[in-house]
């Protein structure tokens, strides 16, 4: 079973910016243990970019879909057997990113 | 009631999740489970009044259950290929030998009390699949829409599949954090009933408390060793004793100190005391529902209120604070403090709690009653205006509202 794992960071409550070592040890036990399938974190919201081309012509826009106070900063594909392993894990990630963390799994 | 209606009732209270556990772990599927088990009950209701009560109920409902949702499966056309991919997961490892029984039922508990559930879609699905009440009885009781409980449920069941939400009991590591999840669900159950909110609401809702405690009475069965497992229950038990007393004939609230003792249930309270003395004499730490089932066994020891062991009951609020050191508990205690250090330190104690509880209506009502006692009758009208103007409750409406009038 796989789970989007996303990593939120709030604009007004960031999360501490020294946490990559403590992500890669982190990374690599979950290699270790068979359940990383990909990880990637993400540059800021102002450059992402949306297309919208259900009309006649493409439009683009500057900036997320959605501006909110809260963002995805990162994201895990994880593959686990169920959703307390996830929750479990997600759990130390929370600690690890000292960032909110959201479970979702795939259809 | 006939005798066969009263066979059904039994079954219904002695085997519904019992059935819904079983055919939850055969097809892997709670909906699946839950509409062959309203089935099968409902072949019963119809079929038990001419053909009798079979010689084993329960087995009689597991296999017409059976056969009810492989009809469904069949209906729907489900291969078996597709039908396994769509299972559950399911631990087969026998459980870790902690005096815990590898009962179905206990699967099916753990699974609807998840924390990935929100609080009260537990409460709707573990009082739907567990306690067997229909739809529109646990809408009825939480004051909700049929339609949105249907679909609160019906969500919560989508969620478990989707999200692959595990049907086993957790491991030994985890097993206290979720027997405390359930005990929160149940006592959360009890606590409606007992003081239940709503302006049309009847103050005391006896189906609640029943069943909380009837389903607590299960969770003992399958959790003997629990400590806070028979602490809950104890404290179900001591408090549903005095309910009759609690409320008077013309609908108002009867505090503890002016209650007829003769009236508490003398059997629920001595089941009450027994279990306490039972976890006193484990001599293992007690966990907040033991502390608080002991303080109830103080008040209902007291023949009259005057004989209560307020000492007794204020070293037992300091044990509670140390594992729970809300502010509610810290009301409570200064309610057991005026009795003992008399009003005036008491109301020291409440004033200190104002930031946190002056939205609880508790709060009020404790300082209009100890302004009362200081002569302070202006102050303590303002703080019974305030308790009456945040009290949801019928009754506790009434009692207040009668004490704030009688202020000279």
């Amino acid at each position: 079973m796989q789970y989007l794992v996303s990593v939120i960071d709030d604009k007004d409550n960031p999360g501490s910016t020294d946490r990559q070592p403590a992500i890669s040890a982190f990374n690599d036990r979950l290699i270790a243990e068979g359940y990383w399938v990909f990880a990637g974190g993400l540059a800021d919201t102002t450059a992402a970019t949306v297309i919208d081309n259900r009309g006649e012509q493409a439009v683009f826009s500057d900036g997320p879909f959605v501006e909110s106070k809260e963002y995805l900063a990162g994201v895990w594909v994880w593959e686990v057997p169920d959703l307390d392993v996830a929750l479990k894990l997600a759990t130390e990630a929370s600690k690890v990113c000292d960032r909110k963390i959201e479970v979702r799994p795939f259809q | 009631m006939s005798d066969v209606e009263e066979a059904i009732t039994q079954a219904h209270h002695a085997e519904w999740a019992r059935v819904v556990a079983a055919l939850t772990r055969r097809f892997g599927d709670l909906d699946i489970a839950e509409e062959a088990a309203a089935e099968a009950f409902a072949t019963a209701v119809a079929r038990w009044p001419a053909d009798g009560v079979p010689p084993n109920p329960g087995a009689w409902l597991t296999t017409t259950a059976n056969h009810k949702a492989i009809d469904r499966i069949r209906r729907e056309n489900k291969r078996d290929d597709k039908h396994k991919e769509a299972q559950m997961v399911y631990d087969d490892d026998p459980p870790e030998p902690l005096g815990v029984i590898d009962d179905e039922r206990l699967r099916l508990i753990f699974t609807c009390c998840h924390p990935a559930l929100a609080i009260e879609t537990r409460v709707a699905l573990t009082l739907r699949m567990v306690g067997g009440l229909t739809v529109p009885e646990i809408a009825r009781a939480f004051l909700v829409q049929e339609t949105a409980m249907g679909q609160r449920i019906t969500r919560a069941k989508a969620k478990i599949k989707a999200a692959r939400i595990p049907y086993r009991v957790p491991s030994a590591e985890d097993l206290p954090a979720r027997v405390s999840g359930v005990l929160a669900v149940l006592f959360l159950v009890f606590n409606e009933g007992y003081l239940a909110t709503g302006p049309d609401t009847d103050p005391v809702r006896h189906e609640l408390t029943a069943e909380a405690i009837r389903l607590t009475r299960l969770i003992r069965v399958l959790l003997p060793d629990d400590g806070e497992v028979a602490g809950l229950l104890a404290l179900m038990l001591l408090t549903e004793a005095r309910r009759t007393a609690r409320v008077s004939a013309s609908g108002e609230l009867v505090p503890l100190d002016q209650q007829d003792r003769g009236a508490w249930d003398a059997a629920l309270v001595a089941e009450g005391h027994q279990l306490v003395r039972e976890r006193l004499a484990a001599g293992v730490a007690p966990g907040r529902y033991q502390i608080l089932a002991a303080i109830n066994a103080v008040h209902t020891s007291a023949r009259d209120v005057r004989d209560t062991d307020w000492s007794q009951v204020v070293a037992l609020y300091d044990q509670l604070i140390r594992v729970d050191p809300s502010p509610i508990v810290a009301l409570n205690r200064a309610i057991a403090v005026a009795e003992l250090d008399g009003p005036e330190v008491a109301l020291a104690a409440v004033d200190r709690l104002e930031d946190k509880l002056a939205a609880y209506h508790a709060f009020h009502a404790t300082r209009a009653e100890l302004l009362r006692r200081l002569g302070r009758s202006q102050d303590a009208r303002t703080a019974y205006d305030k308790a009456i103007e945040l009290a949801g409750n019928t009754a506790e409406t009434a009692h207040l509202t009668r004490r704030r009038d009688q202020l000279g």
